[in-house]
């Protein structure tokens, strides 16, 4: 008991090293999303910090200026459709891929994951070298195809994940039942595996909503999604507006990420 | 009605180099409770597999009520099954999950409320049909796939292993009702177990497995009392195995050498003088006097049982067999150095070894 006591003293001051460490990197982490959540509030016309005074111009200038409403529309346009369809296509074939026995299912796996793996750059430029015998660049079209590809290899590792944890003798029990295979899938294997389809959605809209590169080179003057108008608008000169729509896409993720927690938190079906 | 509800005629199955089936023949009466017996690896449960449909023969036919199935998917079958991990979908109710079947088949909802309210009585679950699968105990939760897997009235019901994971007294509880249920509904039902008890208490017949292969398929009695092989000897019951050597057989009986002495045992096929075998005899068989008839031994120790004691007596030779003796005989004492063991001829099996 006393030697137990004595450990457990022994071991505070680590406890303490450790706490301390652990704090010290999330405030590196957060402080700058802080900060520009707080200049976004700024009267200045400068970045500036601590903000002379508070003022919601910029959130005023954010939502009157043209170009960063048409921005946001087409990043919404793009985002909700690109992941549905990587959604609809990334479940479909993680079920295809881990659950049939599929001749090579490991390398076909292995090129649908290839997105993540590929510098964005490549995949960029691919796109927009196919794009251009297509017609497709600065298009939303475009965009939404190189989304969904992007979006693809997330979907397919979450859901392939949930479906090699979910017992496969139940869709066997189901099909012994009388059920065929799509009854199957529809009242058995999706709603088992729901969560983990809902929040690959939800993560691809924030990938989708923060991509860059590829938005970069397939997008044009009047398709432009907001992470290519406010790389142009940093470029440019700039101004507090572009803390303003940093603040609105930190809340969007921020949503997102409730909303996917919340989503984890609910009953749990093993 | 069809005589034979399941047929299987040359079935086969490899994994790679491994046969786990090797061309099966084996028929399932109509109304009639079979359980496939075996160790692990023994080829049961891929047979049963096969005839769910969820594995595919690499030769052979299967023929459910007449008809060939051997190609059609489980759907398309007209079978229940109950597996060892119950397999009840989490997500439904108890309600839910017995009237999948039932929707399944496209029947009208007041006749699926009826159906499964009836099998849910049937299984003595009337009030639990609002819960969820984990909100039952493991027996519930066999009781439920058990209703599940019948409440369609499948032609045969298939069990694999349902009893594995439950605990002794749940296990000979639900024996019974199975028993029972089988018993009224008249349901054929093909039933896999490594627990040679669990298929004596249950069975109109078993079919013992050994590598891929039937090694006798009788009544439990049949096995029990008459192995056709040294495997099925020793796999069902526990049994004494002598060995020693054949003198020559005559009218059914084979005379045997061992080291305790001279004996006769039954033999299924004459075996040819100067042939190793081994003599099986039943423990309650066996007969242990102070003196007479008989191999000599010594007791070197007595077990009580609280039905029966066991004696093990060790033979001349060294090899020790077991006797049981009922709890009402007169005890006989460690002390008894020297004592005598002796069986009706009847009783003893003799095998080549």
């Amino acid at each position: 008991m006393t030697r137990l006591v004595m450990n457990q003293d022994g071991m505070a001051p680590w406890r303490i090293v450790r706490g301390t460490l652990c704090l010290l990197v999330a405030v590196f982490l957060l402080a700058p999303l802080f900060v520009v959540v707080i200049i976004s509030f700024s009267s200045a016309p400068f970045l500036q910090f601590p903000p002379p005074g508070l003022s919601l111009r910029w959130y005023v200038q954010l939502f009157s200026t043209p170009a960063w409403i048409n921005a946001l529309v087409v990043s919404v346009e793009m985002m909700v459709p690109a992941a549905l369809l990587a959604t609809i296509m990334g479940t479909a074939a993680a079920y295809a891929l881990v659950r049939g026995r599929i001749p090579g299912a490991r390398l076909v796996m292995a090129c649908l994951m290839l997105p993540i793996i590929v510098p964005g750059m490549i995949t960029a430029a691919a796109l927009f070298g196919i794009y251009r015998g297509l017609g497709l660049n600065g298009t939303l079209t475009g965009l939404v195809i190189g989304h969904t590809v992007l979006n693809l290899p997330y979907v397919l590792a979450t859901v392939s994940s949930a479906l090699r944890v979910q017992d496969s003798r139940l869709e066997q029990a189901a099909s012994t039942l009388g059920a065929p295979p799509w009854a199957t899938f529809r009242r058995i294997t999706l709603p088992l595996i729901l969560p983990a389809v809902l929040s690959s959605l939800l993560v691809a809209m924030i990938l989708s909503f923060d991509e860059l590169i590829v938005s970069l080179f397939v997008s044009s003057a009047r398709v432009r999604p907001v992470a290519v108008q406010m790389w142009s608008n940093v470029m440019g000169d700039f101004d507090p507006t572009i803390a303003a729509i940093a603040s609105v896409c930190f809340l969007f993720a921020l949503l997102v990420l409730v909303a996917d927690l919340a989503l984890r938190r609910g009953p749990r079906l093993t | 009605m069809i005589e034979n509800v399941l047929e299987l005629a040359g079935v086969a199955k490899r994994y790679d180099a491994v046969v786990a089936v090797d061309a099966l023949d084996l028929r399932l009466q109509t109304g009639e409770f079979l359980t496939l017996l075996g160790p692990s690896g023994s080829g049961k449960t891929t047979t049963l597999m096969m005839v769910a449909g969820l594995q595919q023969p690499d030769a052979g036919t299967i023929l459910l009520n007449g008809a060939p199935v051997t190609r059609l998917p489980p759907y398309r079958r007209d079978i229940g099954m109950v597996f060892q991990s119950y397999a009840l979908f989490p997500h439904m109710t108890v309600r839910r999950n017995v009237a999948f079947p039932l929707e399944m088949r496209g029947l009208p909802k007041a006749e699926i409320a009826r159906l499964v309210d009836e099998a849910l009585a049937l299984v003595k679950l009337p009030d639990h049909g609002d819960r969820l699968p984990k909100q039952l105990s493991g027996g519930q939760q066999q009781r439920v796939a058990l209703a599940r897997a019948m409440v369609y009235r499948p032609a045969l019901l298939l069990m694999d292993e349902p009893l594995g994971a439950l605990d002794k007294k749940l296990r000979e509880q639900l024996q019974l009702e199975i028993k029972r249920v089988h018993r009224e509904r008249g349901i054929s039902v093909l039933y896999v177990t490594h627990d040679q008890e669990e298929a004596l208490t249950m069975s109109d017949r078993i079919a013992v497995f050994n590598q891929g292969r039937i090694e006798q398929i009788g009544a439990p009695e049949d096995l029990y009392d008459r192995p056709a092989t040294r495997f099925v000897a020793s796999f069902i019951g526990d049994t004494n195995l002598l060995p020693g050597r054949s003198l020559g057989t005559s009218a059914g009986l084979c005379d045997v050498e061992t080291a305790g002495g001279r004996l006769r045992a039954a033999v299924r096929a004459p075996i040819a003088p100067g042939v190793g075998v081994v003599v099986a005899v039943r423990p309650e068989r066996l007969v242990v006097r102070p003196e007479g008839e008989g191999l000599s031994g010594t007791i070197v120790d007595v077990i009580f049982l609280g039905t029966a004691r066991k004696y093990v007596v060790r033979l001349a030779d060294g090899t020790e067999c077991i006797a049981l003796r009922q709890v009402s005989d007169p005890p006989l004492d460690l002390g008894n150095a020297s004592v005598r063991v002796s069986w009706d001829i009847a009783h003893a099996t003799a095998f080549e070894a």
